[in-house]
């Protein structure tokens, strides 16, 4: 029998016990390993062994390595670790490419973005000039170019089946449009011209129904065959800035008005449910597409507030990193995670139970972000600005783009997971928080930083100067609620 | 509802005929007569208030003029030009009404019959009038304003809308809480067509197939779902229903008495009578008690088992501070013991009880010899753990600020005396043990040192003046000081047997003893120098002796004794009190409260205050403990000596040889002189030399959010996760990521049916349209039950 690669202490020896008699000892001077046998009178045990536990089936299989997992073995299971995890946050900050493509060809800003429902690679926007373009975002390119509105496109939005969808402009008029371009030496023409009497501001379609809500002075709710809204809902007079339907309970919309309310309807009761007032405007919202009662709305305090739509008279979280107004925010589909898109010109990510954001996305070139989706595999984000160009990004900086190998899946796992274990370790902590910002995102940080902490000092002092339970304190969730009117 | 619609079809039939403009002329006088009739029948009746037309004015007396009126009317018009004269108004009217029905003057209320008038000529409305006339009067309210209205409906709306969404909490619960989440949600099933589909096509071919399909025929196998042939579901049917039925009554039984004993014990808990729980108590105890004898009787070997169990109370009893005092009841009751008869008896009571609790029950066959040798080797065992606690007592800083003066005064007399005695003890009896009576010493020396330095000299330098004189002397005294080492021992002992109270008194008479022997030293040498044998002799027994006994041999051997005949006399008393106390063989530290009822304690509070200390820190050695503590980590700390010696190198090995002694010599490396400990010449402190500064750079130093306690922290942390230390299965459980995706897929929102939901059939539009539809209907009916709250 010849040795195997497998080799250790104890096969060794029983090579050693099972010579044959032919076999010279290898080393007889060290006579260390005693007399030899004499095999008429010896019982040899012979060792027994299944090729099948080390013999690979083909050439292209792995070569099987037994392990000894005996813990003595392998010390310093944390320390090692440790350095294991620190490596991967550095090749994770090493790796952080976020940046995939700029989407270039709008002649002005862009002002809304629209995902088509069934398809991945198509994406609708809308400019400040009235035009609308899809792209197709594997080949980059812009597919088709309508001339939809005469000012704004204020709102697009697919149709659930992604056939057809709908603009509002600023020329007062809901246009649906079929998704696919027209024949040869057909005209450019909306399938549906609804004129109104007062400017859109907002459209979102319903995710099952042909039912859509517009929003302008009231919330108006459509159905598609019709010309005049089937009910409009209305509460306070101030215009309304956007109107979103709740992806599960289907029936439930919300709207953010311009005299700083978020206002709550029922669609089949066609009532309105309830409004809460926060310190400033709020300027969009978007649903948890999981959880059916959380939203979240971007407002122009440069915070983001996740609601319970039950509770509304304090938020679930405040989301507080931005530098100035959140124009935009969207869900993750997979609920976890939201990105907002700010007027300080950079975008970022925030999970949904942090107050903190863990990423920020920005470029030079890139201005004020005024829209921005997430795709709906959940790998990127798209961002629309000012400066006329949309933005693909990836939703993890440092993934790997593309098929994973399983080992590197694997590894790739294991990485993640260091990484949360040993997050709270100040190295790791420090390397993985690392952010490079524009100058006038840091420094703005620093200055707001800076009058926090002037504004909290100031109410302890007064709280320390005044009569004890004068001052209450207040917590950061409940500050920004003025009322919730019934 | 019914009225105002009735009405309302009347007003209807009224337009109708209004404008059919019929010339009545033909019955205008049976008309007149008609409706003169009618308006007496009609004052019984009213219009109901709510109506819009009516003026909710009172009516008066006037409605006879008013009849009067209408004749006259309808007289003129017999004349027939227009059927709706208006009638003029001499002065104005509140309302002007629409239907040109109005009441003459401001006070006037409209009343049904005024609305009937036009109607009577048609027959057809025969009915409507029959009916009109048998309506009740009834109030509606006030419909409310808008704004109210439409916040009821918001208000309704939302706990609705809030009480549909609801629903979805377990399943965002379940989603945050999952261990991994994999999108999209929704699995697409392979299709799998069942068994008996594949079937449908199939053939039998081969004789093989055709045999298999007839038996199966045969007996009747079923081939398609419900794999159960008639027989067998037949069978089936027939065993349930009898067996469901005996089930079934008897789990109604099991349930009902079930319900019955349970109502029975809250009932019986719910009694709040002491006397009655004590009446039970006894009661079942005495029970207990017949059916153990009757046990025994019958079949003694379970009675033993009775006997073990009985045991075990005890042992349990014995190591709870259930009787023994400490407890409100009988705190509060200490306190007045001193002065009411009853509360002493009772507190003796429940001494009396515990010790008949904690009782041993004695085996017969165990010889009395055997018991008495058990008796001194704990005691003897417990002495050294007395001595300690009263060192201990006497460090513990709590126990120091407590002290009363006089007790303080008490020790720092003893002391210097005890020091010597004890320096002598150290080199004679400290063999046996050397390590903790060094440390006891130690920790005697610094109490001595700390409490007792300034006023220890003047005892000291007389007794040693004394002790230098002789050289004979000398010897005799150190014998004698053994002795009082030994009598110190027994007396600890007692000091721990008895309570506080009478250890202060014990000793302030043991202090007067030794005060008045210091003179008498001198003539009593010769007699010491006797005892000298003695003791030696008696080292081993003495020390577990009880301490009547040599108090005795004491008295015996001290005739010349100054003690007079009184406080002999006390001693006897407390002697007694001690013998007492011991057949108790409590051992525990902490004392019982039986010394307020015996002895009168002189300062109370102190001694209470010192007894709750002890009773606090009863059986923790906080002192011990920590020297020993420090002991390991100095030796944890020393650098070790390396070994290197390879057996079996150039020598032979196998059981029981050992390399070499040369050899071991030449391989031993070792460890280099550490440099002294910084924390040696602080017995009080532990300082850490292994500490690395720069680790902690590398190391969390507040405990994360998520985390309560550190434990939890580090033990996350010093679980790896690794394939190094887990195996390949393990390591794929380990790292699976919390939320994964596929690449390519869209990953649509959560859908109802998804997660095990009925979502509803109709669409939202639909509901919207049928709502609209009949709103008005329900916004009143809404309004309503609203009002009614």
């Amino acid at each position: 029998m010849r040795r195997s690669h497998v080799t250790g202490r104890g096969p060794r020896k029983a090579e050693v016990a099972c010579l044959p008699e032919g076999w010279q000892n290898p080393n007889p001077a060290r006579g260390s390993w005693g007399p030899r046998p004499r095999a008429a009178k010896m019982k040899v045990k012979m060792l027994s062994r299944n090729p099948d536990n080390y013999v690979r089936e083909t050439k292209l299989d792995i070569q099987r390595v037994p392990r000894n997992y005996d813990p003595t073995l392998h010390p310093f299971e944390v320390p090692r670790e440790y350095v294991r995890a620190l490596n991967a946050t550095k090749l994770e900050r090493v790796f952080a490419k976020p940046f995939l493509a700029s989407l270039d060809g709008h002649r002005d800003g862009v002002n809304c973005l629209a995902k088509h429902p069934k398809s991945l690679t198509t994406v609708l926007s809308g400019a400040c000039d009235g035009e609308v373009k899809i792209w197709n975002l594997t080949r980059r390119k812009c597919v088709r170019t309508i001339q939809a509105h005469e000012g704004f496109v204020r709102g697009i939005c697919a149709r659930f089946c992604g056939t057809s969808f709908f603009t509002v402009g600023d020329d007062k008029t809901v246009k649906q449009w079929k998704m696919d371009g027209p024949g040869c030496g057909e005209e450019e023409e909306p399938l549906q011209t609804i004129l109104g009497k007062t400017v859109y501001t907002g459209i979102d379609h319903h995710w099952k129904d042909p039912v859509f809500a517009t929003c302008g002075q009231q919330v108006d709710i459509w159905d598609e065959q019709r010309t005049s809204p089937v009910c409009s809902m209305n509460w306070g007079f101030d215009s309304i800035c956007s109107v979103k339907f709740n992806p599960i309970e289907t029936f439930i919309l919300g709207s953010c008005a311009s005299d700083r309310n978020i206002v709550l309807y029922d669609m089949r009761q066609a009532t309105p449910l309830k409004k809460v007032i926060l310190d400033m405007r709020t300027n969009t919202i978007c649903w948890n597409p999981m959880e059916a009662f959380h939203f979240t709305a971007a407002n122009e305090d440069y915070n983001l507030y996740t609601f319970d739509m039950r509770a509304l008279d304090m938020p679930v979280q405040v989301h507080m990193d931005h530098v100035s107004a959140v124009l935009d925010v969207d869900y993750s589909p997979t609920g976890k995670e939201f990105v907002s898109a700010s007027f300080d010109k950079s975008i970022r990510i925030f999970p949904v139970e942090r107050s903190r954001s863990r990423e920020v996305y920005h470029t030079k070139r890139m201005q004020h972000v005024i829209c921005v989706k997430w795709t709906s595999d959940s790998k990127y984000i798209m961002c629309g600005s000012d400066e006329m160009n949309i933005r693909l990004w990836k939703a993890n900086a440092s993934e790997k783009l593309g098929v994973l190998s399983s080992r590197e899946k694997a590894a790739n796992d294991y990485n993640q997971k260091l990484k949360e274990k040993f997050q709270y370790h100040p190295h790791v902590k420090r390397i993985a928080r690392h952010r490079h910002l524009p100058k006038s995102i840091y420094s703005q940080i620093q200055e707001q930083r800076i009058m926090r902490e002037s504004r909290r000092r100031k109410e302890m002092n007064r709280r320390k100067h005044s009569k004890p339970g004068s001052v209450p304190v207040v917590s950061e969730r409940k500050k920004h609620v003025v009322a919730v009117v019934k | 509802m019914e009225p105002k619609s009735d009405t309302r079809r009347f007003f209807k039939s009224l337009h109708a005929f209004g404008e059919r403009k019929q010339a009545a002329t033909v019955n205008m006088t049976r008309n007149v007569a008609d409706l003169l009739a009618l308006s007496q029948q009609e004052d019984l009746m009213d219009l109901p208030n709510h109506s819009p037309l009516s003026t909710s004015e009172d009516e008066g007396d006037s409605d006879g003029e008013r009849k009067c009126q209408k004749l006259l009317e309808a007289v003129s018009s017999l004349g027939g030009k227009s059927r709706w004269k208006l009638s003029e108004r001499s002065e104005a009217t509140l309302r002007v009404s629409e239907f040109n029905v109005t009441c003459d003057g401001s006070g006037e209320k409209l009343v049904l019959s005024d609305l009937l008038e036009p109607a009577t000529a048609l027959s057809s409305l025969a009915a409507v009038k029959k009916q009109l006339l048998r309506v009740k009067p009834k109030t509606l309210a006030v419909p409310l304003d808008k704004r109210e209205a439409d916040q009821i409906l918001r208000k309704a709306a939302f706990s609705k809308t809030s009480q549909v969404l609801s629903k979805w909490d377990p399943v965002v619960l379940k989603n945050r809480q999952a261990e991994q989440l994999v999108f999209p949600m929704e699995k697409e099933l392979p299709a799998v067509a069942p068994i008996e589909h594949a079937f449908t096509g199939w053939k039998t071919r081969t004789p093989l197939e055709q045999e298999v399909f007839n038996l199966l025929h045969k007996n009747k196998q079923p081939v398609t779902d419900p794999l159960l042939t008639p027989v067998e579901k037949a069978s089936l049917k027939a065993m349930s229903l009898e067996e469901a039925k005996i089930h079934r009554a008897e789990l109604q039984k099991t349930r009902a008495l079930q319900s019955y004993y349970e109502a029975r014990a809250r009932r019986e808990k719910k009694i709040k009578s002491k006397k009655y729980h004590k009446f039970m108590k006894k009661g079942k105890a005495k029970k207990a008690f017949k059916e153990f004898e009757q046990l025994w009787k019958d079949d003694p070997s379970t009675a033993l088992q009775e006997l073990g169990k009985m045991e075990k109370a005890r042992v349990l009893e014995r190591m709870s501070l259930k009787h023994q005092g400490s407890g409100k009841w009988a705190k509060s009751k200490a306190i007045m013991a001193r002065y009411d008869l009853e509360t002493r008896k009772a507190m003796q009571e429940q001494l009396a009880k515990k010790r008949e609790l904690t009782q041993k029950l004695q085996v017969v066959s165990e010889s009395e010899e055997e018991e008495e040798c058990t008796d001194e080797g704990i005691i003897s065992a417990s002495d050294g753990m007395n001595d300690l606690q009263m060192n201990a007592a006497g460090l513990n800083p709590w126990m120091l600020g407590s002290c009363n003066s006089s007790a303080e005064r008490g020790e720092r007399k003893t002391d210097p005396e005890q020091l010597p005695e004890q320096v002598a003890s150290g080199s004679s009896v400290g063999k046996e043990d050397e390590r903790p009576v060094a440390e006891e010493l130690l920790l005697k020396e610094r109490s001595f040192q700390e409490r007792v330095e300034p006023n220890s000299a003047k005892p000291v330098g007389s007794q040693e003046a004394e002790v230098s004189s002789d050289c004979q002397e000398e010897v005799s005294e150190s014998r004698e000081l053994l002795q009082k080492l030994h009598k110190e021992n027994d007396q600890s002992e007692q000091q721990k047997v008895s309570s506080v109270g009478t250890v202060l008194q014990i000793q302030r008479e043991e202090l007067a003893q030794e005060e008045s022997l210091v003179p008498q030293r001198l003539e009593r040498t010769h007699v010491l120098e006797e005892q000298g044998e003695l003791g030696k002799e008696g080292h081993c027994q003495k020390r577990g002796r009880p301490r009547p006994m040599l108090k005795g041999e004491w008295k015996e051997r001290n005739p010349h004794s100054v003690l007079d005949v009184s406080r002999k006399e006390k001693k006897k008393k407390k002697d007694q009190l001690i013998d007492l106390q011991k057949l108790l063989t409590t051992r525990s530290p902490v004392k019982s409260l039986a010394v307020p009822t015996v002895v009168e304690l002189e300062d109370e509070v102190e001694t209470d205050h010192k007894q709750i200390i002890k009773e606090a820190f009863a059986g923790d050695d906080v002192i011990r403990e920590f020297l020993k503590e420090k002991r390991e980590a100095v030796e944890a700390n020393k650098p070790k000596d390396l070994d290197l010696t390879l057996p079996g190198w150039g020598e032979w090995v196998g059981m029981g040889l050992k390399p070499s002694a040369k050899k071991r010599r030449r391989f031993l490396i070792k460890a280099p002189e550490s440099s002294p400990r910084k924390d040696k010449n602080l017995p009080n402190v532990i300082l850490n030399e292994k500490r690395n500064i720069l680790a902690a750079a590398h190391q969390v130093h507040t405990l994360p959010h998520p985390f309560t306690h550190h434990q939890q922290f580090e033990r996350t942390i010093q679980n790896p996760i690794g394939y190094t230390w887990n195996t390949q299965r393990a390591f794929q459980k380990l790292t699976v990521p919390k939320v994964g995706t596929k690449l390519g897929h869209i990953i649509k929102p959560l859908k109802a049916e998804n997660v095990g939901y009925h979502s509803s059939s109709r669409s939202d539009l639909s509901v919207l349209q049928s709502n609209r539809k009949c709103l008005s209907k329900k916004q009143q009916k809404q309004l309503k039950a609203s009002s009614a709250d």
